[in-house]
């Protein structure tokens, strides 16, 4: 089957194409130089007057994982506002704030994304993400481990074990749960919430260990580098929400010392405390240090107003925010020696001061980073919007009036808290596709993926050229996954099951004799069936491992 | 004959994983770690291998014919028990989607009891690694947890070795309402739990006299239940004193009449003791023979936890009209689909048509028009389960080759044909 994807605009940003009008041949999946000689073409389409990019990649957004399970079971009434009925084709299920799976995967792929990544994936939990995630259709996925409020780690770091022990570990537990990439959550202060620490700064000792977040990050950090992984250490920093925790957050890009660092959803991490409400913007600050330190990359967190839920590892920082829980019903929970979760509704308000304020500071971080390569489009789904929301954010980066007339709209006292209205950047197609394929595939370290080279699986969306950038993002008009079209004028027409990507870098196994007497004296499951095996990924006959390259092999 | 050791089970809900079992061809023995839970679980024999369609022996693909074709002329199926482990799980809801089916948990009456304190409220909760190696108060509301789980106090109190405690025999545990039925309770040094009784239709008074005196209210009365304020009182100062304090109810004991706001009240109490600036957590029990898993599996392919309807061509939820025997007894369903991989226990009786995928060895007091022996999952066949605290799930391994199928691959077939059936 060769398929001719005919006189397209193509923003390939990983080829320094943008916006040339080219072909593109696809067979056998993958995308395929101009063949030579007559080779019948089986399909073409007339792409004259379309966009052309890869599949958008979500690299951080909470598809799979129990506290996702918690949060939809939590609340019901926020699936009866949106039913969603069974086709031909597609399975039922609910969406808004929280989808089903099956949902999931059809509306993403109905907004041309044909991958993202469960940036919190529990190591003792991790079955269950990548169960949940085995039944999102259409997409390719993939997970971050989270350490650093697990006790293993927390004892070795005391116990001063050296990095290569660290090292060990930490590719142990990638083997074991099957990630691509290390996170941490509010480093060491999921554990100190269960010694009823309340907050943990930067600099501030864990009362049981003798370890401090920086530590936690630095050696982390140094082992994802050391290893070769090619996705940076993902942050999820101290303080999340705190105002004033811009401070922290420079900190943290100092204490880092050079190392590769992604700050994730920074716009709950860009706080100053300012102003008649002690609450203020740290967005340029913020932005300043991303430019600056080229070792560090981000993605927004973008808050969008309305109905969500948040739904995060850090119990510290979700118990203090319980009391703004909308509807009034939350979750907290501490997991296994491992983690925690807390789940906490919200309900963003542009009339609510704060809530308006977070979102001018997510808009000015997008605006305030030079370079597109080092940020990221995220709503840290469902955190701070549903991944839904994402074409009406891409037309606020790209389209300035609309912006300002969305500003013109929100708390009046946040408006002047804000240097939004002075920002006239307005984002090129060139740069969505940046943000969302190209800088994507290329910080996680997706090989094949995210560009339109010969030889890359023909993950591909095409959209119709529109000013209104909101209704061009939310319905392309073909979506194609490895090859096949899944998506026609933004409708599922073809379910098919994405692969999971995970990396698998070396390591000595001597690591599994610590680990065999922790598990025997203190955990509460055998070493042998902690670790998922390949065939829990595969048995269902749907779903497959892709193992990438370590760190300078991706092309 | 070989051994096979590290076994998890799938029938104790508290993800037991160190059994030996012995396997002699189709004859499992439990030879180590065993409890009156398990062992008769693991080793109760096989007897049936082959369906029945009413009564007569059949080969699969007939069984699975004949429960398709029951399927496909319907206009309301329900889809009980749902006892299985996740990829039966998942079947089964594709195939209710399919043909528009109710979705109901055989556990879900006890479930609801905290699915209702949860949707309301929420609740702060701990999982067994926590209270393994932080718990030092734990008080137990009406419930007996050895009768629960006889392993529970061994594998998870009175551990040896704990990360935060120095010595497990200091821990303190403490009974409001039931009584224990044995003495697992008691720690290897010899200290006892203290035991508060009361009726179980006490309880929801005397969580609510715990409430009021956690927020400082002054009570006149001096006995709640047969109580002492004095020793409730008690029983908040250690929760209170506590590093770590756990609240462990099991929703399946509770069986009075809205038991939902007496878990409520556990929760609240547990809260409150969060906002005090003392930490504490709650510690609901569940997960046996699927109960768990179905409310999960359920969770991410609908939105809800295992009640649900598909006969509007979506998922509904409803805690309360989707339940089996309502629907039965108001003659709503007209054919009734029965998973029960885990025990021999029959389906409600019922007239209308019935296909039962049950453990072999199941027992009808009325045979039912289809009739098919699966595998138990961990026993016959690989899978996943889910144990009581919610968020671990345990890889269930294959001991034995019996050639029974697999809810999975049952529950697919019959899909398979009613799929080409309707194209």
């Amino acid at each position: 089957m060769l398929i001719k994807l005919t006189g397209g605009a193509i923003y390939d940003p990983a080829n320094g194409i943008a916006g040339q009008q080219q072909d593109i041949y696809i067979q056998n999946g993958r995308i395929i130089d101009r063949p030579a000689g007559d080779l019948p073409v089986d399909q073409e389409y007339d792409l004259k007057g379309k966009v052309v990019m890869s599949g958008a990649i979500d690299l951080h957004t909470h598809i799979g994982g129990g506290k996702g399970n918690i949060a939809r079971t939590l609340l019901p009434e926020d699936h009866r506002i949106d039913p969603v009925s069974r086709t031909v084709l597609t399975r039922s299920g609910s969406g808004h704030a929280m989808p089903s799976t099956f949902v999931t995967g059809y509306r993403y792929a109905e907004m041309g994304y044909t991958a993202a990544f469960e940036p919190a994936v529990l190591p003792i939990n991790a079955r269950q993400a990548h169960m949940e995630m085995a039944d999102i259709p259409i997409l390719d996925k993939g997970g971050y481990v989270l350490l650093g409020s697990d006790d293993f780690l927390l004892r070795m770091l005391t116990a001063k074990k050296d990095q290569k022990a660290i090292n060990d570990y930490v590719a142990w537990i990638l083997h074991s749960a099957k990630g691509i990439g290390i996170k941490v959550v509010n480093a060491g202060g999921i554990s100190a919430f269960k010694f009823n620490q309340r907050k943990l700064d930067l600099d501030e000792k864990n009362s049981h260990y003798d370890v401090t977040p920086r530590q936690i990050l630095h050696t982390l950090a140094k082992a994802v580098k050391e290893l070769g992984l090619t996705h940076p250490l993902h942050v999820h920093g101290c303080n999340l929400g705190v105002p004033g925790n811009v401070e922290t957050t420079l900190n943290t890009i100092e204490g880092i010392e050079g190392l590769p660092m992604h700050l994730t959803h920074i716009q709950f991490h860009s706080y100053g405390k300012e102003g008649d409400f002690k609450f203020s913007s740290g967005a340029a600050q913020i932005a300043e240090a991303i430019n600056r330190n080229k070792n560090i990359t981000a993605d927004v967190g973008q808050v969008m107003f309305g109905q969500t839920v948040t739904a995060s590892g850090d119990n510290m920082r979700q118990h203090y925010n319980h009391r703004y829980a909308n509807p009034n019903k939350w979750v907290c929970m501490d997991i296994e020696c491992d983690a925690g979760c807390g789940i906490v509704p919200f309900k963003y308000q542009n009339q609510n001061f704060v809530n308006a304020l977070q979102w001018a500071i997510g808009l000015e971080t997008f605006l305030l980073v030079n370079d597109p390569w080092r940020i990221f489009l995220t709503t840290d789904h469902p955190n701070g919007a549903p991944f839904m929301s994402y074409p009406h954010l891409i037309r606020l980066l790209m389209d300035k009036s609309f912006r300002n007339d969305m500003l013109a709209t929100i708390h009046p006292e946040a408006q002047k808290m804000t240097t939004l209205a002075s920002i006239d950047r307005e984002y090129t197609l060139n740069e969505i596709a940046i943000l969302t394929r190209a800088g994507a595939a290329r910080i996680i370290g997706l090989q094949d993926r995210g560009a339109l080279s010969p030889g890359n699986w023909a993950d591909i969306t095409v959209y119709t050229d529109n000013a209104d950038r909101q209704a061009m993002f939310t319905k392309p008009d073909y979506v194609f996954k490895d090859g096949e079209l899944v998506v026609k004028d933004g409708e599922v027409v073809q379910v098919k099951w994405g692969t999971t990507h995970i990396v698998r870098p070396d390591f000595d196994h001597s690591i599994e004799q610590d680990l065999l007497k922790y598990f025997n004296s203190f955990m509460t499951m055998k070493l042998g069936n902690f670790k998922i095996s390949d065939d829990e990924i595969t048995e269902d006959g749907r779903g497959s491992l892709t193992a990438h390259p370590l760190r300078g092999a991706v092309a | 004959m070989i051994e096979i050791t590290e076994v998890p089970s799938p029938f104790c809900g508290i993800g037991t994983d160190d059994l030996n079992i012995q396997v002699d061809g189709l004859s499992l023995t439990v030879k180590s770690h065993g409890c009156a839970v398990n062992t008769p679980a693991f080793e109760l024999p096989i007897s049936d291998t082959q369906p029945r369609v009413d009564g007569q022996i059949v080969s699969l693909e007939t069984a699975v014919a004949k429960a398709a074709n029951i399927l496909r002329d319907v206009r309301q199926p329900l889809f009980g028990g749902c006892a299985t482990d996740v990829a039966g799980m998942r079947a089964l809801l594709a195939l209710a989607d399919r043909i528009g089916a109710v979705v109901d948990n055989t556990a879900f009456n006890n479930a609801r009891r905290n699915m209702l304190a949860l949707q309301d409220t929420g609740w702060m909760n701990t999982t067994l690694a926590e209270l393994k190696n932080r718990c030092d108060v734990l008080l137990i509301v009406g419930t007996d947890l050895e009768g629960f789980a006889p392993r529970f106090f061994e594998r998870y109190l009175w551990n040896e070795e704990s990360m935060h405690l120095g010595n497990t025999n200091s821990r303190e545990i403490i009974y409001l309402g039931k009584s224990p039925s044995g003495t697992a309770s008691t720690s290897p040094s010899g200290r006892q739990a203290t035991i508060l009784p009361c009726a179980d239709a006490d309880l929801p008074e005397v969580m609510a006299a715990l409430s009021a005196l956690l927020k400082g209210r002054k009570l006149q009365a001096q006995t709640i239940a047969g109580l002492a304020i004095s020793d409730l009182q008690s029983i908040l100062d250690k929760l209170k004193a506590a590093n770590y304090g756990v609240i462990c109810w099991g929703a399946a004991a509770l069986a009075f009449e809205h038991a939902e706001l007496t878990v409520q009240a556990i929760c609240s109490v547990v809260k409150d003791i969060n906002n005090q600036e003392v930490r504490c957590s709650g510690f609901p029990l569940g997960g046996r023979e699927g109960d768990q898993t179905a409310n999960q599996v359920c969770g991410w392919t609908t939105g809800y936890p295992a009640r649900v309807s598909f006969a509007r061509g979506f998922p509904e939820y409803d805690p309360f009209l989707f339940e089996t025997q309502l629907l039965l007894n108001n003659k709503e369903a007209d054919a009734l689909l029965w998973v029960q991989a885990f025990n021999v226990n029959p389906p409600p009786s019922t007239e209308i048509p019935c296909i039962v995928l049950g453990r072999s060895g199941m027992k009808f007091n009325k045979e039912p028009q289809v009739f098919i022996p699966i595998g138990t999952p961990g026993i016959d066949h690989a899978g996943h389960a889910y144990r009581l605290d919610n968020v671990v799930a345990i890889r269930l391994k294959k001991l034995r080759d019996s050639g029974l199928p697999s809810t999975a691959q049952v529950l697919s077939a019959i899909e398979q044909i009613l799929q080409v059936s309707t194209c």
